[in-house]
């Protein structure tokens, strides 16, 4: 039998809520998939979109953004300029041929440390279902 | 002795070389100061002529276009062997450049939108003993800078006058701009732009207009009448010829030195201005922009982080 496919994500989770959350999760000790490398952040607005492109480069099965819900955002509208841009920037993924389940903005708060096992589980195993992703960089010719 | 000089075009429209002859009287500065060893274009020189020349021996290669097919990587190679310094002209030589979208397709996808079920050109010809094989067609349409070393970049599609002329005065000077350089300045557009003081601090829109849906005001930032103008994140240089032609700028001339993939910064610049809170108001202020890897990375696909659409 072949070993199980893990996919690896790279998790941007802000400073005030869903990193705080994910904390949460493991003092709780809630058991989620170990498949997420979580990078703290400020706050998911300062996820540039070329974090995302620079994880997809060097060969992440998934991107997950992680940050406080609407109205709650300690910078006040740091979560919108996220959730802008990932709007944008799923339309642009999409055409770069790299499926939806790939990337996903989710709103998690300091409490939610549930939610966070939630999300995490859910998206190792749509990720494992889609298989692994081969970066396109490794697919050029010359 | 002069020195010595040479032309080159790869994937590319023509229109660098016409950019070069658009130097007007400035071009014969540049005939009387150096010596052209190698032009297609406009001179007849050929393959075997670079080939014969010592290594090193050319001063400056001038290579303009993306690399598509293997007879273009075998030149540009030659070239950079013959060359002491080789300077990517152009934005398909710098980023990719327009054909570098072809990275959105591969090129059985190409080769079948183009001969459908028809005639497929032979990869190899034999007649009376003799054979002629056609250039191999990548999949993947490459910057010049992964087939070879590059020492300088001239953005632009196609370089102005002015950017060409400069690089021109810097590589027959003394001092040596250093290696790797963009010879432009590292800044962004809009500081070029005869529109700039209109352009409001604070910019929110509920929607983006296409170029053809309005007739834009001749003085306003064009960002602010709700176009696309990617000024914000484009390389200055150019002198803002194109909102001065009010049209919003593309960004032909490429990101500034602080900026790994132009497109995913030009994407958050556009991202930023749009006055909405939820999924549906975005996605209406979307409705303009229907092809984002069209828009942001129409010039620099190739150079982005990902490069191409994933195959398969
Ligand atoms: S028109 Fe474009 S380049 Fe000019 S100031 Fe506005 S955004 Fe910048
Ligand atoms: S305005 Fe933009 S697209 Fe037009 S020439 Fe200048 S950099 Fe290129």
């Amino acid at each position: 039998m072949p070993e199980a496919f893990e996919p690896k994500i790279v998790a941007f989770f802000c400073n005030w809520c869903t990193y705080l959350a994910a904390d949460l999760a493991g003092t709780s000790r809630i058991k989620y998939a170990p498949n997420a490398r979580v990078v703290r952040v400020m706050c998911s607005g300062r996820v540039d979109p070329q974090f995302v492109m620079d994880a997809f480069a060097k060969g992440a099965d998934g991107v997950l953004i992680g940050g406080c819900h609407p109205g709650d955002c300690h910078y006040q509208e740091g979560n919108y300029k996220a959730l802008r841009r990932v709007e944008l920037l799923k339309r642009l993924l999409r055409q770069m041929g790299v499926e939806e389940e790939r990337f996903r903005l989710e709103w998690i708060s300091a409490a939610e440390g549930e939610r966070v096992k939630i999300v995490i589980d859910d998206m190792v195993e749509k990720l494992r279902a889609l298989g692994p992703r081969v970066p396109a960089r490794r697919q050029e010719v010359a | 002795m002069k020195p010595k000089v040479a032309f080159y075009w790869c994937a590319s429209c023509g229109g660098c070389e016409e950019a070069v002859v658009d130097l007007d009287e400035e071009i014969l500065n540049v005939v009387n100061a150096v010596d052209i060893v190698f032009w297609p274009v406009a001179l007849d020189f050929k393959r075997r002529d670079v080939e014969a020349m010592p290594d090193g021996s050319i001063l400056a290669s001038f290579i303009n276009g993306a690399i598509r097919n293997s007879e273009q990587r075998e030149m540009a190679e030659t070239l950079r062997a013959k060359s002491q310094v080789v300077v990517a002209f152009g934005s398909c030589a710098q980023l990719g450049g327009i054909p570098g979208l072809a990275n959105l397709f591969d090129a059985k996808e190409i080769l079948q939108e183009v001969y459908g079920d028809g005639v497929r050109p032979q990869m190899v010809h034999r007649e009376n003993g003799h054979s002629l094989s056609l250039p191999e067609f990548f999949d993947t349409v490459l910057a010049l800078d992964r087939v070879i070393g590059v020492d300088y970049y001239l953005p632009g599609c196609p370089p102005t006058p002015k950017i060409i002329a400069g690089a021109l005065h810097a590589l027959l000077g003394a001092d040596l701009p250093p290696k790797g350089a963009v010879l432009a300045p590292d800044h962004a557009l809009c500081e070029q732009c005869p529109r700039k003081d209109t352009r409001p601090e604070k910019l929110v829109l509920k929607e983006f207009k296409r170029p053809h849906q309005m007739i834009a005001d001749q003085q306003t930032c064009l960002l602010a009448q709700g176009l696309a103008c990617l000024g914000p994140g484009t390389r200055a240089g150019c002198e803002a010829l194109c909102p001065q032609g009010n049209m919003p700028c593309t960004g032909c001339f490429g990101p500034t030195s602080r900026v790994r993939d132009f497109g995913a910064k030009a994407l958050s610049a556009i991202a930023s201005v749009i006055d909405g809170n939820t999924e549906a108001e975005i996605a209406r202020a979307l409705d303009a922009v229907p092809d984002p890897a069209g828009t942001f990375y129409r010039y620099s696909l190739p150079s982005s982080l990902l490069g191409r659409r994933r195959m398969g």
